[in-house]
């Protein structure tokens, strides 16, 4: 680890991305653009998150990572070791444990606090992208808050499948002022961003941009009158802990096709078996 | 009566090239506008300088606004500006495709200016622009349907519905019926006027063709070089032109 300044990045670059992100934290829900550095992993790894992680972490912090809810995908497992090896900081798997947490498409279901980072891998910031291509163009909307556009968005969605079907990236409007994209949560999740404790930061790599939502800040996903926003999930319990209120993925158990729901969240999982909850599919 | 729109002075250069000059005139409510001349001549550089897409180097653009009355457009901040232009104006593009989102179904593409106004009734929005697709002749079990899918009148008929969802007070249009088959300009200058007299529409109509304007415009504006050369009611320019151009523009539609 003596090859590397502290968490890979030199000094300067790490000033550079905490002005962007205190700025990004002043505005809440405003992409801020920020020179993104080569990181010595491909973009598609969260290149993003990795450099605002490397700008928050200290030697006293303990560090997760997690990918779609799991700590143990290669994803996740290469970027613990990566700040392991380059900033000596210690790791875990639990949520609560954790000062800063890495992320990638899900918030932990175990609700956050004031001592805690969150930081978000974000491929595309841009919410308005789908329909505007035109990057002066977006940032003008931005800048004028014109977002008619978000909803032509979600008005195509229940033309074609009859509701909203946007399951990820459900686009939100911050302090009733940006409108923006949470990165590919599940919509489930979106709920969570609103009034949370923790510190919200969101990385985006190969576009240059971070943005923020500080403690306590009001997220509301956008939908409308007659279709009301639901953050829904799979009507099931966790096969394993029986958990009632977390998000679940389906999993295939076995060539004769039988299937069961776990939460994605492992660690919520396993703090709940080892609590003594069970679900009928558990052995 | 105060005119919806009082255009003082306007000037436009391209570099040293003149695009327009010193253009003014008054349009008042309920009245359609033509602006004819040759190619190059600077009309729809005097129609972007209108409508707040070009900056003129000179010239007030005086609209008649619902909240403040008149205000010089070409100085209003821009996010104001931009409201006008989602509110009671209206832009309709001599090519439907710069008029409308290609990706987006006809529903969403005339529903875009209620959401943009803060509509957020998902039924109310379908509802009118199903009944503003039948007012412009789509079929409304089109309302899913690509603009993608549709024929060069239809885009045009519904780059028009799209405009006018919002009960536009002044539409400006460039060239409407221009690259359209003839048959399928007569229908669209048919849907037009009728548009036009049930709305009490105001409208200024950049145009080469001089049948266009004996049909829609009450008065006419012929330019030449960036200038206007002659102004007028419409039957009087074009039965009785007294600028040698408009009398040569005249003559060479009546020689086809
Ligand atoms: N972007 C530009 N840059 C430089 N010169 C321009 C530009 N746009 C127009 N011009 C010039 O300004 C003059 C007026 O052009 P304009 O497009 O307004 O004419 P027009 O009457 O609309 O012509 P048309 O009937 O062909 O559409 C022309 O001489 C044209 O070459
Ligand atoms: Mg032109
Ligand atoms: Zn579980």
């Amino acid at each position: 680890m003596t090859d590397y300044n502290f968490a890979y990045l030199d000094e300067q670059t790490k000033r550079m991305i905490r002005r962007a992100i205190l700025k990004g934290l002043a505005i809440p829900g405003y992409q801020v653009p920020f020179a993104s550095r080569e990181m010595p992993m491909p973009y598609g790894w969260g290149t993003g998150g990795v450099q605002v992680s490397a700008a928050v972490l200290t030697p006293d912090d303990t560090f997760k990572v997690i990918d779609q809810g799991a700590d143990d995908t290669t994803n996740a497992v290469s970027i613990r070791s990566f700040f392991e090896r380059t900033a000596g900081v210690e790791t875990t798997t639990a949520t609560t444990e954790a000062s800063v947490i890495q992320t990638r498409h899900r918030i932990p279901e175990e609700p956050l606090t004031e001592d805690q980072i969150l930081v978000y891998q974000v491929p595309i910031p841009e919410p308005l992208r789908f329909l505007e291509p035109r990057e002066s163009e977006t940032r003008k909307m931005h800048s004028l808050e014109e977002y008619g556009l978000m909803h032509v968005k979600l008005y195509e969605d229940i033309s074609r499948h009859g509701h909203i079907a946007t399951s990820y990236a459900y686009p939100v409007k911050v302090e009733g002022r940006y409108v923006m994209d949470p990165s590919p949560i599940p919509k489930f999740d979106n709920p969570k961003l609103s009034d949370m404790a923790a510190i919200q930061l969101f990385g985006a790599g190969r576009e240059q941009r971070i943005y923020a939502l500080p403690p306590y800040t009001q997220v509301v996903s956008l939908d409308f009158e007659d279709h009301p926003f639901e953050a829904s999930k799979a009507d099931h319990l966790c096969g394993l802990c029986d958990a009632t209120d977390s998000y679940l993925d389906e999993v295939i158990m076995d060539d004769q096709g039988g299937r069961m729901f776990v939460c994605s969240d492992t660690d919520y999982c396993e703090a709940r078996r080892a609590a003594g909850h069970k679900g009928k599919d558990a052995a | 009566m105060t005119p919806l729109l009082s255009v003082q002075g306007i000037t436009k250069h391209y570099g040293a090239h003149i695009g327009c000059a010193d253009v003014s005139f008054d349009l008042y409510p309920g009245e359609v506008m033509g602006i004819v001349g040759e190619s190059g001549s600077g009309k729809s550089t005097l129609l972007n300088c209108m409508a707040g897409h070009l900056v003129p180097d000179a010239g007030q653009v005086v609209f008649d606004t619902r909240a403040d009355g008149p205000k010089d457009t070409v100085t209003m901040s821009e996010p104001e500006r931009r409201m006008l232009g989602r509110t009671d104006w209206a832009f309709v593009h001599q090519h439907a495709r710069d008029g409308l989102r290609m990706g987006v179904s006809a529903g969403g593409n005339v529903g875009e200016r209620l959401m943009a106004v803060g509509e957020r009734h998902y039924g109310d929005i379908r509802g009118k622009a199903t009944d503003w697709l039948e007012r412009v002749e789509i079929d409304a079990a089109r309302v899913d349907d690509r603009p993608t899918t549709f024929s060069g009148g239809m885009q045009q008929r519904l780059q028009i519905a799209r405009n006018l969802v919002t009960g536009p007070r002044l539409v400006f249009m460039d060239e409407p019926t221009g690259g359209l088959d003839v048959s399928v300009q007569a229908r669209l200058l048919d849907l037009l006027r009728g548009l036009v007299r049930d709305m009490g529409l105001s409208a200024i109509i950049v145009t080469h063709d001089l049948a266009v304007v004996r049909l829609l415009a009450d008065r006419l504006m012929v330019m030449k070089s960036g200038r206007v050369v002659e102004a007028g009611l419409t039957d009087q320019v074009l039965d009785d032109p007294q600028h040698a151009y408009s009398q040569l523009l005249v003559s060479s539609v009546l020689q086809v």
